[in-house]
């Protein structure tokens, strides 16, 4: 590798060094006592599960967060890291999880912003285009400078992203959930580029929380548990299992225990449909499906291919403009006024992707959120006042069912964990019996010992006789708990295949809109 | 013909000095509205400039101190407005609305306090204004039949602020479009969380571009009191803030397009006084008050969605959370 052969003092240092970090926002402790040493030329991973502080720790060594304690050293120097500036200043570069583009500039604007090089644009503008022909060759990081930013896939504006943060030279790189977004294809041109980029003697810092990942690309990996640092291992040195151990502090059943789907009869189907929004842009074309009783069928597609739309036109938030779709015997036309009210009286439950929006209402006590759409059930109490005794009743009730923590009725819904809300959510639809359920992204931001739970109670739930549709951006998620798996790209069905013929690649290309000959 | 082509012209030249301060406005609101502030304020910056331009020309008898200090008034209006929803992240549009109501007082309050006039300051003397300024050639152009006029009455005779204003047009768009400031405060409008982890400061950006509105602002305020007019009169603003900043809207945050929208407003209200009492054929006479409201009445329009598609700012009336 070449910085071994230059042998400057600097060399002789890790990239980054963080010594007693600590952090904390009011009463939370988000970091306590981090100790991180990053290798030059290494990729290194991050894990650990949401909130774990990952982000929070990578916040700070970028310089937009100040630790309350402990110093960072970075090449040998020890630095005080106040702002992004000093951070850029110290060679270090950040792709954020939510891009940091803006979308009606053009994608040189965008890399000018920042290192314009004086008052006027012209010098920093031609500076910006030659580095990012620089970096397009060297690295394939290629992107039209002069295309605009709202123009670009997901792919490309996280290539922008990189080509800003290696801009003045940076010799660390944060990358924080980069595949989150990708498809698996994309995902691998992505690691191709960071091993070029490691070779070329640039640390890299890869927070994630799929343990694939960190197998496949990382040199060494750090473990966070609840602000603290639980361990660090060379990746050759360690198994899938000890770092999920070491992540949830217990061990983990990584694997779903996915028995035969015992399909009975056809509970949800649809047939051509498609909707066509306001402004004219096409989101669902002619889509057809059926999901019988007892089994799952999971719709797998990066973000975005119209999986949103789908959920709630069968829910009934949206309506649809072609086709047809029976729910439970009866059929629906785009011409019925369908209201998510009538829809759920006819046996269909609903586990919204946006668990915030459509899920809970976050102020709300949690015994509340608990009868939301069942408010004029017995749940409520039989007369015609709210019966607070009952309601209470019925929320404890549920939480002890489904492991709720805090149990307290009382608290309100923003102040459970991202695991618990959901758990909230699923106790209330799980428990008016669906005969058929829409699931949509049931474990984002949940933490993995809650996920092993809310994929058990899916599973009970389909045995039970439940027809499941089930819909996430975690192919792991969707191939180890559906029995078939319908694959959306552009708004269009692009196939459906059973589960047990279904591998990443084939998935992944059909994600990317490859039909394929022999999906069933 | 000869006569409608004159009155014609005499509107044109009417339309130009009642845009004068739509367009200073203007320029201001695509400042601050750019780098994500909504400004309601510019209707209280103008009033406050008004005031204080022509206080102290009344004091000191320099129109360029007038309009120095002008200036200075709607900084500091501006850095009020900054205080309460940059630093303190309060609501925008309230905090705007409050500084409207503040000039409105205050001017008022302190009006009657120093001059005893009813809120009104004394008339100024000709010396301590911005009086027509006659362009060289006028005289010798005279004889030349069409161009003649057209020198006179509409490139020729205004004071020095109708020409600032005009200059502040290509101005603000060539430091929109072609500088480091420009660039960072339409990056700051959109998407500040860039501009953030680009180790720009969202804050001291934010506050620069409202100064630079504030004193845009002040010098319409000089316009209206010292220039245009020889006094301050109680809310002698009358509402322009409000339609500079419709013409913003319309303009769709461009300069030039606000630049035209401030004309077109100009022209109305120009429009509006010369048929004010005339029979037009078949129509009769048009109340003034509708034309007073076709400002508004478009820009309703365009923020439905009749007349093109609005793109404001997308970080526009957000404070900035880290």
């Amino acid at each position: 590798m070449r910085w071994v052969q230059t042998h400057r003092i600097q060399d002789m240092f890790p990239a980054l060094n963080l010594n007693n970090i600590s952090k904390s926002f009011g009463l939370v402790q988000a970091n306590k006592n981090i100790d991180l040493e990053v290798a030059l030329g290494s990729i290194h991973g991050i894990i650990g599960e949401n909130g774990a502080g990952k982000s929070t720790l990578m916040n700070i060594i970028y310089g937009m967060h100040r630790a309350d304690t402990g110093e960072i050293t970075i090449g040998g120097t020890k630095v005080d890291m106040r702002s992004p500036a000093d951070a850029i200043q110290y060679g270090i570069g950040m792709v954020h999880q939510h891009f940091m583009l803006i979308p009606t500039f053009t994608v040189l604007e965008n890399i000018t912003l920042g290192s314009e090089g004086g008052l006027m644009l012209g010098e920093g503008r031609d500076k910006a285009l030659k580095h990012l022909q620089h970096l397009s060759s060297s690295y394939g990081l290629e992107v039209d400078p002069h295309a605009l930013v709202s123009d670009l896939n997901v792919g490309q504006r996280q290539r922008v992203e990189i080509i800003k943060a290696l801009k003045g030279g940076a010799k660390v790189l944060i990358l924080d959930e980069p595949t989150g977004v990708l498809t698996p294809q994309e995902a691998d041109q992505l690691f191709e580029i960071l091993k070029v980029l490691r070779d070329d003697g640039v640390s890299i810092l890869l927070i994630t929380h799929k343990l694939t990942e960190v197998m496949d690309i990382t040199d060494t990996v750090s473990i966070m548990r609840q602000g603290e640092m639980v361990g660090h291992r060379k990746t050759s040195e360690t198994s899938p299992q000890e770092l999920a151990e070491l992540m949830v502090g217990r061990a983990v059943l990584l694997e779903v225990d996915h028995t035969p789907a015992k399909p009975a009869e056809v509970r949800l189907s649809a047939s051509g449909l498609g909707y066509t929004n306001q402004q004219g842009v096409v989101e669902l074309e002619n889509i057809s499906f059926e999901v019988r009783s007892g089994e799952i069928l999971g719709i797998a597609g990066v973000s975005g291919n119209g999986q949103t739309q789908l959920m709630e036109a069968l829910a009934g938030m949206m309506p649809f403009s072609t086709g047809t779709v029976n729910i439970l015997g009866k059929t629906l036309t785009a011409e019925d006024s369908i209201t998510p009210r009538a829809i759920r009286d006819l046996g269909l439950g609903h586990i919204p992707e946006d668990r915030h929006t459509h899920g809970l209402i976050l102020p709300f006590e949690a015994r509340e959120t608990m009868i939301l759409g069942f408010h004029d059930t017995e749940l409520a109490g039989s007369g015609k006042l709210f019966d607070y005794t009952a309601i209470q009743q019925n929320c404890a009730d549920k939480m002890t069912h489904f492991d709720v923590r805090p149990s307290n009725p009382r608290l309100n819904a923003k102040n459970f964990s991202g695991g618990n809300q959901q758990k909230i959510v699923i106790a209330r639809e799980f428990s008016a019996n669906p005969g058929v359920l829409l699931v949509g992204q049931p474990t984002r931001g949940v933490d993995v010992g809650a996920i092993e739970f809310i994929h058990k109670q899916l599973l009970e739930l389909r045995d039970a006789g439940c027809a499941i549709l089930l819909v996430s951006v975690e192919l792991d998620e969707v191939m180890s708990l559906s029995d078939r798996i319908m694959v959306l790209c552009d708004g269009q069905n692009i196939g459906i295949v059973a589960a047990e013929d279904a591998d990443r690649q084939t998935l992944g290309l059909m994600m990317a809109g490859q039909k394929q000959e022999t999906a069933a | 013909m000869a006569d409608f082509l004159y009155q014609l012209l005499l509107s044109l030249d009417a339309t130009l000095r009642i845009a004068t301060p739509l367009i200073l406005c203007a320029m201001a609101g695509i400042f601050t509205e750019r780098s994500g502030i909504v400004d309601i304020s510019l209707e209280g910056k103008l009033l406050s400039g008004a005031f204080v331009a022509a206080t102290v020309a009344a004091f000191t008898g320099s129109a360029w101190l007038g309009l120095g200090c002008a200036i200075l008034a709607g900084i500091i209006m501006s850095l009020i407005h900054g205080f309460a929803c940059i630093t303190h992240k309060g609501d925008q549009v309230v905090s705007g609305v409050a500084i409207n109501i503040l000039a409105s007082g205050l001017t008022i309050v302190l009006g009657i306090a120093l001059f005893q006039q009813g809120g009104k300051t004394p008339s100024l003397a000709k010396e301590s204004r911005f009086t027509p300024m006659e362009w060289w050639g006028v005289e010798m152009l005279d004889s030349v039949p069409v161009l003649g006029v057209l020198y006179r009455q509409l490139i020729s005779g205004h004071n020095l602020l109708v020409y600032l204003a005009l200059l502040a047009v290509p101005l603000t768009a060539f430091v929109l479009y072609k500088t480091r400031f420009g660039l960072r405060v339409r990056a700051v409008g959109e998407t500040p969380q860039a501009v953030d982890s680009a180790g720009i400061s969202v804050s001291l950006l934010r506050y620069r571009a409202l100064i630079v509105g504030g004193a845009l602002c002040g010098m319409a305020g000089a316009y209206l009191s010292i220039a245009q007019g020889g006094n301050f009169v109680k809310e002698m603003s009358a509402g322009k803030g409000y339609i500079a900043l419709a013409a913003v809207i319309f303009g769709n945050w461009k300069p030039l397009s606000a630049f035209f929208a401030c004309l077109m407003f100009g022209f109305l209200e120009a429009a509006t006084a010369r048929l004010e009492g005339y029979e037009i054929f078949l129509i009769g006479e048009i109340p003034s008050q509708l034309m007073q409201a076709i400002p508004y009445i478009l820009t309703v329009l365009l923020l439905a969605g009749f007349i093109g598609k609005p793109h404001p700012p997308a970080a526009s009336g957000q404070p900035y959370h880290k």
